[in-house]
């Protein structure tokens, strides 16, 4: 099972962890089409398969008399066509007929595509490349008219168009099917079998035939409405079925000629060959959505330009505190919705960034410090994120609940972001100095050339040898250490007054990383702009940060001169992770991993979240909810026992 | 740009091959004798063999490929017997009226899809989305010959608004404004599948691009909302929903058939109905050539296209 489903493609984990789930409203309303279209579908099979046991006239008794009668007319319950016959009845026989084509059309493709796709996914090498060529070669063929050349080769007929039709979707298994079984070629189990000894026959009908089902099954399904509807088409142009057998497409196409005096003719079995397609079709997206777990991440819900604010009434009101600091964050909390459960991102975080001073944001992956950054300026992905309270003052004026047109003035200009990885985060279509122009001319009235110009200085400043050439550069042809240059100097394009750097340097090489450091370093220190440094390496907190707050599951445990915490960490936390990191000369050093995991932020303890991993803990941890107490005034620690080499 | 669209010329030229060995084999699957075809069952055997090899079938088939292909290199593709003209000039005439048909069909499919693609993955789960994807899910599930009469009935019989059939009024009529009326219905009908499958693909790849890391940096630069969808992510889903429009108009250029049977549309798809009914094989032959060269030479333009709109291709 497993083997497919990898194949098919899982869905990049990043983008899971960011986005929301389709609400269980949406699932149902999905999974109710799909039962609808089973409902109709089993209804037609119904009707169909009771056919030949139901008092209905001849299909083919012809009654010139009674001919063209309208719908509801008497023993005629859908009436009757140009030669008197009843139209319910040749209705139900035809879809019969229809059904029984489409459904073959589709065995012969499956069965032949399959095995060519299996083949060649399999044996790979020149096997592969003499059938997929074929393939192609059938594929470059406009669809129907493949067909069409068949039947004009083999002659009208059902039989043929059903061969028709089958051939021309082919291709379609082959490639789907081919591809899943090159990715199950190479692995393990496959090898096993091999190994032990069995024929290429039993490991392609044991090991690798269960593990394509579900991509046969996914492709019958969403091609078998399509094969109805095109064997009915051959019969309509009359290359199908011939007189007197009829399916739904010859009864449209004998009827076409009386559309004027007897619509009902052909409107009818019109009308069947739709509710036969669309119930398949119905049937066929909720399996696909079953099996294909990829595709179901398509459903993903679209992250909002703003996120959601949801703040209780009371602190709308709050006054604003006048006082010098350029970013003051009071009791921020940022919840995360999926499902039922709740996920407390960020769960009261306070703080505060000074003229040109550099706050260092540090902690595991996972612990809030990102979410943190982005709920500032209303960036996390809504659904499923969300601002359920607190304050963001910068320079005294509330950002949260600020309005759309409001929050973009301040994006970009006042407050800029550094993301961390520039390949993912720079438009892969644009060059460079288009994408720098438009930061700028978001927020400054200049024309393109002038806005590019200001690119190029920009660039420069940011040492990128030739500017002026490398600004119409796309980002895949920078190196990282480049690319990461370009986003600060795109988060510079403005001169903001606080910039967020979320972890800048991470994806970069160790050197490149030292010399991104000191590039930003030097920029901020020359523009005098704030700087909110989000890492988690202590290491690269000590070059930069005047101040550092370590975040742990969603809440600020320490907080103080990075000196102070350096040199005396208060917390348990802080502590093992200053340990963590590696210092040049002390080879000796053993640098000590932290037991555990960081909690889930769905489900917190009551009391400290790192008392399930921390060395000290005692039962008065778990108790209750633990304060952030000043060990001085500007050092605090969220720790009932703060360690002794504070004071 | 130009080298990269040389090396897409040559490497059409194994594939339009290709075409031709398969539209050979299937003639050549025919069963039954040509010459006796031609001259009729009291032929006599002499005159049959006399006509075979005047006709070259008495050589191998790999001969008679090689000399058949010379032919159709020089534009020979035969004598439809039917019409008695060269089957190069009645296709190249049918094909023009089915450019403008299919042409006008894809531009419609293109315009209307990526548009309903873009509105639902804006406002998804919203109103407008689930009006859209209704009608999508109509629109790839109807018979577009269904539809075609339909729309004869509703829009030229019951509201004589345009005409039912045709490419230009028999009287009075040849100019553009004609063409026009007479264009709007096929070329709807023709659309609606191609509209549906191009929104459903569009609406799921403006999806998967609107969750991408350059979206929101481009909303942390403070770009506007409507500027994010229409520059940042369209583009970036447009280098997937290419290749897809490429697909389409396969599926147009073959759907015409149906269009063109049900409106009386002078193109090359009613032209292969009749000639395979009447068993003109030369015609069937020479239009299925062409239809399929054409539609290899326009996946080369959607494919230079895409590497036009995606700089990561021309590296």
């Amino acid at each position: 099972m497993s083997g497919a489903q990898a194949a098919a493609g899982a869905p990049a984990p990043a983008a899971k962890r960011r986005s929301g789930r389709p609400s269980a409203l949406s699932l149902f309303a999905r999974n109710q089409l799909a039962a609808f279209g089973a409902g109709l579908l089993l209804v037609i099979l119904l009707l169909v398969l009771l056919t030949p046991l139901l008092p209905l006239p001849d299909p083919a008794a012809t009654d010139p008399v009674n001919r063209l009668l309208r719908p509801l007319a008497e023993g005629h319950l859908l009436g009757s066509d140009h030669l008197g016959r009843d139209i319910f009845s040749r209705l139900l026989w035809g879809t019969g007929v229809s059904l029984l084509v489409g459904l073959s059309a589709t065995s012969v493709a499956a069965i032949f595509g399959s095995t060519i796709g299996i083949l060649a996914g399999y044996f790979g090498g020149r096997a592969d490349t003499l059938l997929m060529r074929g393939i192609d070669m059938l594929m470059a063929f406009p669809y129907i008219l493949l067909a069409l050349a068949i039947v004009a080769a083999l002659g009208p007929g059902l039989l043929n168009a059903l061969f028709a039709i089958a051939i021309v979707n082919i291709p379609f298994f082959a490639r789907n099917i081919r591809g899943v079984t090159l990715g199950l070629a190479n692995r393990e189990f496959i090898d096993a079998a091999r190994l032990s000894g069995k024929s290429n026959v039993s490991i392609l009908l044991t090991e690798v035939l269960p593990n394509v089902l579900p991509v046969i099954v996914i492709t019958v399904s969403t091609t078998v409405g399509w094969m109805i509807l095109e064997t009915a088409g051959l019969s309509f142009l009359g290359l199908g079925a011939q007189p007197p057998a009829a399916d739904l497409g010859s009864m449209l196409g004998e009827g076409r000629k009386l559309l004027i005096t007897a619509p009902h003719v052909s409107v009818i079995p019109g009308v069947m060959i739709f509710l036969v397609v669309m119930s398949i079709n119905l049937l066929g997206d909720g399996i696909r959505d079953l099996l294909d777990p990829r595709l179901k991440s398509g459903a993903l819900a679209r992250p909002a330009p703003f996120t959601a604010v949801d703040r209780p009434v009371s602190q709308l009101a709050a006054a604003s505190i006048q006082d010098d600091s350029v970013l003051a964050v009071e009791d921020l909390r940022t919840q995360f919705r999926i499902g039922s459960d709740v996920y407390r991102a960020v769960d009261g975080v306070s703080f505060d960034i000074q003229p040109h001073e550099c706050l260092g944001l540090v902690g595991e992956s996972g612990s809030g410090k990102s979410v943190t950054a982005l709920s500032l300026l209303g960036l996390v992905a809504t659904p499923p994120g969300r601002i359920v309270g607190g304050r963001v003052l910068l320079q005294g004026r509330d950002l949260i609940g600020l309005d759309a047109a409001g929050l973009r003035a301040i994006r970009g200009d006042q407050v800029a972001y550094i993301f961390q990885d520039p390949l993912t985060t720079l438009h892969p279509l644009f060059s460079i100095g288009d994408q720098i122009a438009e930061a700028i001319r978001c927020h400054r009235p200049l024309s393109y050339k002038e806005a590019w110009a200001a690119a190029v200085t920009l660039l420069d400043s940011v040492r990128i040898p030739n500017a002026a050439g490398r600004a119409a550069a796309y980002p895949h042809e920078l190196s990282g250490g480049m690319r990461q240059r370009v986003s600060i100097a795109m988060a510079l394009a403005n001169d903001p007054t606080l910039l967020i750097a979320d972890e800048p340097t991470t994806a970069l090489d160790v050197t490149v990383q030292a010399q991104v450091l000191k590039l930003l370093d030097q920029l901020r220190s020359r523009s005098g702009a704030s700087l909110l440094f989000i890492t988690h390496d202590f290491g690269v907190v000590s070059e930069v940060c005047h101040r550092v707050a370590v975040m742990y599951a969603g809440r600020i445990v320490e907080i103080g001169p990075t000196e102070d915490v350096l040199s005396a960490p208060a917390h348990p936390y802080t502590e093992r992770l200053i340990a963590c990191v590696p210092r040049l000369g002390e080879p000796g050093r053993r640098l000590e991993a932290i037991a555990g995991l960081p909690p889930a932020v769905n489900h917190l303890p009551p009391g400290c979240a790192f008392a399930e991993r921390c060395p000290h803990a005692e039962d008065a941890c778990r108790a209750g909810e633990i304060s952030l107490d000043g060990l001085n005034d500007r050092h605090l620690v969220r720790c009932i026992k703060p360690r002794r080499a504070a004071s | 740009m130009l080298a990269y669209t040389v090396k897409r010329l040559v490497l059409a030229v194994p594939v339009l091959l290709g075409l031709t060995v398969i539209v050979f084999l299937i003639m050549a699957m025919i069963p039954g004798d040509p010459a006796t075809a031609i001259l009729g069952s009291y032929a006599t055997p002499e005159n049959v063999a006399r006509l075979n090899r005047q006709l070259g079938l008495d050589r191998s088939l790999v001969e008679q490929y090689f000399i058949w292909l010379g032919n159709l290199l020089q534009g020979d593709f035969g004598r439809s017997f039917n019409l008695n003209r060269p089957v190069i000039d009645e296709v190249l005439e049918r094909f023009s009226a089915t450019l403008v048909l299919a042409g006008a069909a894809l531009l419609l499919c293109s315009v209307f899809g990526l548009i309903a693609g873009v509105v639902t993955a804006v406002r998804q789960y919203g109103w407008t989305d689930k009006i859209v994807t209704f009608f999508v899910l109509i629109g790839i599930s109807i018979p577009s010959f269904w539809l075609g009469l339909l729309m004869i009935l509703v829009f030229a019989v019951w509201q004589r608004w345009l005409p039912a059939s045709g490419m230009f009024a028999i009287y009075g009529g040849g100019d553009l404004p004609d063409l026009l009326r007479h264009l709007v219905l096929p070329a709807i009908t023709l659309a609606v599948v191609a509209t549906g499958v191009i929104a459903r693909l569009t609406r799921a790849a403006m999806l998967e691009v609107l969750r991408q890391d350059y979206i929101r940096t481009a909303r942390a630069k403070g770009v506007g909302e409507t500027r994010v969808v229409c520059r940042h992510a369209f583009k970036a889903a447009l280098v997937n929903v290419i290749p897809v429009i490429g697909v389409q108009a396969g599926f147009v250029l073959g759907g015409a058939v149906y269009i063109e049977t049900v409106f009386q549309w002078p193109g090359i798809g009613r032209m292969l109905v009749t000639a395979i009914s009447t068993r003109d094989l030369l015609l069937v032959q020479g239009g299925v050539l062409v239809v399929a060269a054409s539609y290899v030479l326009f996946n080369l333009v959607t494919d230079l296209l895409q590497h036009l709109i995606d700089p990561r291709l021309r590296t």
